[in-house]
């Protein structure tokens, strides 16, 4: 074993592969970062996903709602004492709040325009809850403290581990299969499910469409609050932080297939394992591990994983 | 999407011409600089219009190109000291060949998938850009790119700016003139139809792909020139998202629009700027104002002006 490793570290220039075929517990713990990071990325990009599957709109401002739900958070346990669950709360009703404003002010008017209109104006979007983050909250970066309870640690018996990691690790799959549930088993999620296939006709029926659509948004802009809300612990709210966001739910959205749930979440998982083990292989290149990966998923599979062709005759 | 070749149109054009070549004499430093960046910009967005106004694919990417560009013509100008003109060429030929690869691979999509194609690429190139700190400089950015002595000048550079932005235009507008850009209209109204009548709508859709990412390559290269250096901003998305904002704020159903959105927005930002700290707001604003009711830009709304007039008297 020893050669072989010093071959690794001597030829290949990766000291951290070395450790990591060497060490089992240092492996189970970037496997754990893997699924923790991809789980809290599953979180935020399922809204993105969901948003696309039944109003067929990229919304670049998905990042923003993110951002928006980690300041939130800050405001509510830093600034109002409450504790880091109602915060939590908090930037899920917030943001949905907020995309009620925005889908009954703006979106309801652009759901017939053309693709790039669409993605334009949720770029507009994008400048502008920026310099309203802004106003709100200035240009610091604020530090949100781990919730009582989940700061410390936990034994899993060959290694010690973030217990508010693991506690990440258990939420992902259970929104996931929350989501599943009411999007395979219940009557809203058959009209949702429909929507995506037929507008017109599910109107016929007697559906009111643009409520589906409405509530559709609701759900996915509370997803990505929450899940800037999980996320602040260990991502400090600054501004800019929506611009990197909404790339990396891009890319695992993709790599998915665009309004695959079940897509969503193997892209996230996926994505999380390549960013961790990649930085530990190649220190510091993890981004371009990423996108890396996204291009060999497109070059096989042009519509993602789970993802359909798109039914147009070139 | 013509615009026809009348007697108003040569005359505004030799008008634009003569007061490109008359502004340094207006004697104002800043007027040649903030004119020099016009016209890089308004390249770059002219050259994105080929792949969004003539193929009808919508790229939300085109600043990798800018990008791969500028570091080329920096990295081989500067550590590799090589001669302008050998410099310039290769920096063209580099962007021509990387953008062939991409395009290889975007143009299989259509529509939304190839606008989010696109992007991924052009973060690939950011990421690269990003972490390659001891060829790009990473995110402290490429500074102090060596330039000939003659163009270090500042009226110097304003006419070599000139020199090279007007010839490209003018190629561009051979490009965009041609039976080829016909097929490419043809392409984008209707692709199944153009695929019947025996046009490789692929290889079109390439070839547009490729003319813009290599023009707004060589005016990435202008713009590391200028600016004495290169930084990865350049070519962060939100870069390709202001790029596209100049193609359609100008107007991309016709050729001149894309330069004319590019210099009223840079000059836009410039004269927030001094008011306010709120430019994205403002940009956000002009935005949705575009979208909801110029879907034609300005030129659209000076042609909509125009008809009107002519309609009354």
């Amino acid at each position: 074993m020893e050669p072989f490793l010093e071959f690794i570290r001597e030829n290949l220039g990766s000291p951290g592969l070395a450790i990591l075929i060497s060490n089992p517990q240092f492996a189970f713990i970037q496997l754990l970062n893997s699924i923790s990071m991809g789980m809290n990325y599953f979180i935020i990009a399922a809204g993105l996903s969901l948003i696309f599957g039944v109003l067929k709109v990229i919304n670049f401002a998905h990042g923003a709602f993110y951002m928006f739900g980690a300041y939130i958070t800050y405001s509510v346990t830093e600034l109002m004492g409450l504790s880091f669950f109602w915060a939590v709360l908090a930037a899920a009703i917030g943001l949905m709040l907020m995309a009620l404003i925005i889908e009954r002010c703006l979106f309801q008017f652009i759901y017939d325009k053309e693709h790039l209109m669409q993605l334009l104006l949720t770029f507009a979007l994008v400048l502008i809850l920026g310099d309203l983050a802004k106003i709100i909250w200035g240009t610091d970066q604020y530090s949100v403290a781990y919730p009582a309870g989940l700061a410390g640690a936990t034994n899993l018996g060959i290694t010690f581990y973030p217990s508010y990691r693991l506690m990440l690790c258990v939420l992902g799959p259970a929104i996931f299969i929350a989501l599943w549930l009411f999007i395979e088993r219940t009557r809203w999620g058959r009209i949702t499910k429909a929507a995506t296939q037929d507008r017109d006709m599910l109107s016929a029926l007697g559906i009111n469409v643009p409520v589906i659509y409405t509530i559709v948004f609701l759900i996915g802009s509370a997803l990505a609050g929450m899940g800037g809300a999980l996320a602040s612990p260990f991502n400090s709210p600054a501004p800019g932080m929506d611009a990197n966001i909404i790339v990396e739910c891009f890319v695992i959205v993709i790599i998915g297939g665009l309004g695959s749930l079940w897509g969503t979440f193997v892209g996230a998982l996926i994505f999380g394992l390549v960013f961790n083990f990649g930085s530990v292989i190649v220190p510091n290149a993890q981004d371009v591990f990423a996108f890396l990966l996204l291009l060999i998923v497109l070059l096989i599979r042009p519509w993602g994983l789970y993802g359909r062709a798109e039914s147009e005759g070139q | 999407m013509t615009d026809p070749i009348d007697r108003a149109g040569i005359i505004l054009c030799l008008i634009s011409l003569a007061t490109l070549i008359l502004i340094p004499a207006v004697g104002s430093n800043y007027l040649v600089d903030v004119t020099t960046e016009i016209l890089i910009y308004s390249l770059f967005a002219l050259s994105l219009n080929v792949i969004i106004g003539y193929s009808g694919n919508v790229s939300f990417g085109h600043a990798a190109y800018f990008a791969i560009g500028g570091y080329t013509n920096a990295i081989l100008l500067t550590t590799y000291a090589w001669p302008l003109v050998a410099s310039l060429l290769a920096s063209i030929t580099v962007t021509m060949f990387i953008t062939g690869i991409v395009a290889y691979f975007c143009t299989r999509l259509t529509d939304i998938y190839f606008a989010m194609l696109t992007l991924a690429f052009s973060m690939l190139v950011w990421a690269i850009a990003f972490k390659w700190r001891s060829v790009t400089g990473g995110d402290d950015g490429f500074v102090g790119i060596t330039i000939p002595e003659i163009l270090d000048q500042r009226i110097n550079f304003y006419y070599f700016t000139v020199l090279v932005v007007v010839f490209s235009t003018w190629i561009l507008w051979l490009i965009c003139h041609s039976a080829f850009a016909r097929s490419l209209l043809a392409v984008r109204e209707n692709p199944t139809r153009a695929g019947f009548v025996g046009i490789n709508t692929r290889l079109m859709r390439w070839w547009a792909f490729v003319v813009a990412g290599t023009f707004a390559g060589l005016a990435g290269a202008l713009f590391a020139m200028l600016h004495r250096g290169m930084y990865v901003e350049s070519a962060f998305w939100t870069q390709s998202a202001t790029v596209l904002i100049m193609t359609l704020l100008g107007g991309m159903f016709s050729f001149f629009g894309p330069a004319i959105g590019a210099a009223t927005l840079f000059l836009l930002e410039r004269i927030t700027n001094e008011y306010t700290e709120y430019w994205p707001t403002v940009l956000g604003l002009i935005l949705i104002v575009i979208l909801l009711f110029l879907p034609d830009g300005l030129v659209g709304l000076v042609t909509k002006i125009r008809n009107y007039w002519t309609r009354e008297h």
